[in-house]
């Protein structure tokens, strides 16, 4: 269901990886995926995976966890893994009326499979191990510069910060408001596609009206407490970088250079 | 001395219909004069629609008045140059424990006030410690609100008001949503603040057994104060509550019974200790 | 119509880390035309345990019987069953839609099925039940108060003629006045239509007042499930659950500790003020 999507939820617990500066962080997931990217072969994955199990290992966010949030992207794998495995041309290995599997489709297939997975999965152990906050406070200090010429970076972060949080909330809220139609006798299953949008009408009007409701609450609230922008703010967790990040920093480097050899190297 | 006075004050909206054109104008507070003294615990009664939410964001400078003035702290909250003072002075607990926790960890939720106020960041954390464990919320420091019961929640926003040092906390139906224990929590909470750390405290309500233990009890109805006095003054007045399609505590309910059927029972009674007492007298 | 729940156990995620055992092991049998209280704190399972009579949650064991069908069988009409198993879900406002009151409460009869004049026939009723004026059918369900917002959602339930009508909290954020009124309503409709009425409530008291029966749940079980004046004598039980007993029946245990010779089979503040003057012997 909607609740298993762990993309963009945070896993309290107190390890290094949580510990970490949320630039290097940033800067970690920047390098992975792009070493997703460069890398052509499957042992080019080798480091890769090591990385990853090292990272996920260290975050002590539990792996079950982690693969939760692969489900909501199922479909999405599927759907690529069918796609390059019928549609790649090449050495026809296995025949089946019209379709036809070939050697290079199997291997472009589990390459994209894999690719994908680690994507999703790069991706959400940074949102797993940083809170919101300080995830857009890493955002706000690494895009200062962006400050000179004019970009709001402290009202995007906060903005960002608390649509992170609200997420979950509405998730459940839908959930709710889901049901309560179901009782009333509302089908959000059958029927063609036509039908099927119009039956998201009764469920997208009070979630929106709702979110409306909360962001008006949220804003009083905040106002309450003498949220008045950036300025003149102080930070209960300001940003230093300390010795662990530079470490973290060192190990990004190496990983990289890795790739990038393996990648001339297995030519 | 007090810490909130208001003069006269009165509220005014404007009713439109869907096009923009002025409908009407609804009066939601109708020229009302109080003060409350520092360190009270003043408990403010009244229906939906009575005016006590609209009359508590008055306090803090979410509203101004129409007419009349509010003073917080011998500050007018009208001058623009007061506002942040005012908000400082006058912290707001709201009903709906979700729409106002920020942070995404209970700890950083409570610093999101200091560090609006830009006080330095080691005494943010001194004062997150200090405002958790006021409301037994500290061992919950690293938790995700979304996994808090709705009156932990409440105290959660406590302790954010609290750490903004204010003198006063108003708190608007914070119970509204709870069940039976979280009401407990919360209210528990709001006494040992008002007891302990003497801070002002204006609770709005309209659960009678929540104010028992006020100063002082104002009630609200259509936009005027209706009845003003001690809980046992207002509890004496089991007819005028009943009229304002108020409640009365069981007990208070059943002494006046009790006084109605020809047993000399003082008015306002307001726990069970108190009936036990006055029914020993009769025997 | 029967609804028969025989050994239910629901668990939420199953077979993952997060499983967790939300009814266990529950039976009920729900007769015509009870009105029943359900109670239990937060987390006790009571608002899993309506969904399930409704077939909105499907039950890991066991199942719901309703007049001698499986509920959960494939083929099962579930769209019939939602009409005739009305759930009022917690702040049911939340669910309003339409572009006006009217509109919003023929959505259920509508979905059921029914021609154009039943269903505005039944909405038309409905909102007559709930206390909605005719003035406010053509107004947007946005722009009315709490207590008429959650009125009209009632409505919009009701108009789909239940035979057994649960409200989860229905009471919940009203004031005293909302909230009498709103039970009051509900006691003429189960007067006048005869349904089974079925609330979940935090209120001893307004339980102790309204209900003819009470169910309380506990930890996923039921703990207790007899009469108001038989479950309210376990007041040591129920104070370990959490939950206590009316106010008044605790007055009446109080002066029973401080020597009066009262009687604390009392949920009702009437037979209270009765009693004590018979123990002070006028």
């Amino acid at each position: 269901m909607l609740r298993d999507i762990t993309l963009g939820q945070y896993y309290p617990s107190d390890s290094v990886i949580h510990r970490l500066d949320p630039r290097v962080k940033l800067m970690g997931t920047l390098i992975f995926l792009t070493s997703l990217f460069i890398t052509k072969s499957f042992y080019g994955y080798i480091p890769a995976i090591l990385f990853l199990f090292m990272v996920i290992k260290l975050s002590k966010v539990p792996f079950s966890f982690m693969v939760r949030g692969m489900k909501a992207i199922a479909f999405l794998l599927a759907f690529s893994v069918i796609l390059n495995l019928f549609l790649t041309q090449g050495e026809v290995i296995f025949e089946f009326w019209k379709l036809k599997i070939t050697k290079e489709g199997i291997y472009t297939a589990g390459f994209m499979a894999i690719r994908l997975s680690f994507l999703i999965i790069g991706s959400s152990i940074m949102t797993l191990t940083t809170t919101p906050n300080n995830l857009t406070d890493g955002l706000e200090k690494g895009l200062g510069f962006l400050k000179i010429i004019h970009v709001p970076v402290h009202e995007i972060s906060m903005m960002m910060s608390i649509a992170l949080r609200f997420i979950p909330i509405l998730m459940e809220e839908t959930d709710k408001i889901m049901k309560a139609q179901m009782a009333r006798g509302a089908d959000f299953e059958s029927g063609n596609m036509f039908k099927r949008v119009k039956s998201l009408v009764p469920l997208l009007v009070p979630l929106f009206v709702s979110a409306f409701r909360r962001a008006n609450d949220l804003a009083m609230a905040m106002e309450a407490r003498c949220y008045r922008g950036g300025e003149g703010r102080t930070k209960m967790k300001p940003l230093k970088y300390k010795k662990r990040d530079a470490i973290g920093y060192l190990v990004l480097v190496l990983y990289l250079g890795i790739i990038i050899a393996l990648r001339i190297l297995l030519k | 001395m007090s810490i909130i006075q208001t003069d006269n004050l009165t509220f005014e909206y404007i009713r439109r219909d869907e096009e923009g054109n002025v409908e009407g104008i609804t009066t939601a507070v109708d020229n009302v004069s109080l003060e409350i003294n520092r360190g009270e615990f003043v408990a403010i009664l009244g229906h939906n629609g009575s005016g006590k939410s609209t009359l508590a964001k008055h306090l803090n400078a979410i509203l101004f008045p129409t007419e009349g003035t509010v003073f917080v702290d011998g500050k007018d909250t009208k001058e623009d140059a007061n506002l942040w003072n005012v908000r400082e002075t006058v912290g707001m607990v709201f009903q709906n424990p979700d729409n106002q926790i920020i942070g995404q960890v209970v700890e950083e939720d409570v610093g999101f006030g200091p560090e609006n106020q830009g006080v330095p960041t080691e005494e943010i954390w001194q004062r997150m410690e200090e405002s958790l464990k006021a409301v037994g919320m500290y061992e919950f420091r690293k938790k995700s609100p979304n996994r808090l019961s709705g009156g932990q929640k409440q105290r959660v926003s406590i302790a954010g008001v609290l750490a903004m040092h204010p003198k006063c906390i108003v708190l608007d139906e914070p119970t509204a949503m709870l069940d039976p224990i979280g009401r407990k929590e919360v209210i528990r909470a709001v006494r040992a603040l008002n007891d302990v750390e003497k801070i002002t405290a204006i609770l709005i309500t309209h659960y009678m057994d929540e104010i028992v233990h006020a100063d002082k009890v104002i009630v609200m109805d259509k936009g005027k104060i209706a009845m003003a006095g001690t809980p046992r003054e207002i509890f004496s007045q089991v007819d005028k509550l009943k009229a304002l399609s108020l409640d009365v505590p069981q007990v208070t309910m059943c002494a006046h019974e009790l006084k109605k059927a020809g047993l000399p029972i003082p008015d306002g009674i307001l726990t069970n200790e108190e009936l036990i007492k006055a029914l020993k007298q009769c025997q | 119509m029967s609804i028969i729940v025989n050994h239910l156990t629901y668990r939420y995620n199953p077979g993952t880390a997060m499983e967790s055992t939300a009814l266990d092991d529950i039976n009920l049998k729900i007769e015509d035309g009870e009105f029943i209280g359900l109670i239990g704190h937060t987390g006790s399972g009571k608002s899993t345990l309506v969904q399930q009579l409704n077939g909105i949650l499907k039950p890991t064991s066991g199942g719901v019987y309703v007049d001698g069908a499986d509920i959960s069988d494939e083929g099962y009409n579930l769209k019939k069953l939602r009409g005739e198993v009305g759930l009022v879900f917690q702040y049911p406002e939340h669910q309003l839609f339409e572009t006006d009151v009217f509109s919003d409460v023929c959505f259920g009869p509508k979905n059921l099925g029914l021609s154009k004049k039943e269903t505005e026939l039944r909405a038309y009723e409905a909102l007559k039940q709930v206390g909605i004026e005719d003035d406010y059918f053509y107004q947007s369900p946005f722009d009315l108060s709490g207590g008429q917002k959650r009125r009209v959602a009632i409505a919009g339930v009701l108009a789909m003629k239940p035979k057994v009508l649960i409200l989860d909290e229905p009471t919940a954020g009203l004031d005293p006045k909302g909230r009498d009124e709103l039970l009051e309503k509900l006691t003429a409709i189960r007067k006048d239509t005869g349904c089974t009425i079925i609330l979940v409530s935090h209120s001893m008291e307004d339980v102790a007042r309204y209900a003819d029966r009470i169910v309380v749940m506990h930890k996923g079980k039921i703990a207790f499930d007899d009469t108001p004046s038989e479950v309210f004598k376990h007041r040591d039980e129920l104070k370990e659950m959490g939950l206590g007993v009316p106010n008044i029946t605790e007055t009446m245990y109080e002066l029973k500790a401080a020597g009066f010779p009262v009687s604390t089979d009392i949920i009702t503040v009437d037979t209270a003020v009765k009693e004590i003057l018979r123990a002070m012997g006028k």
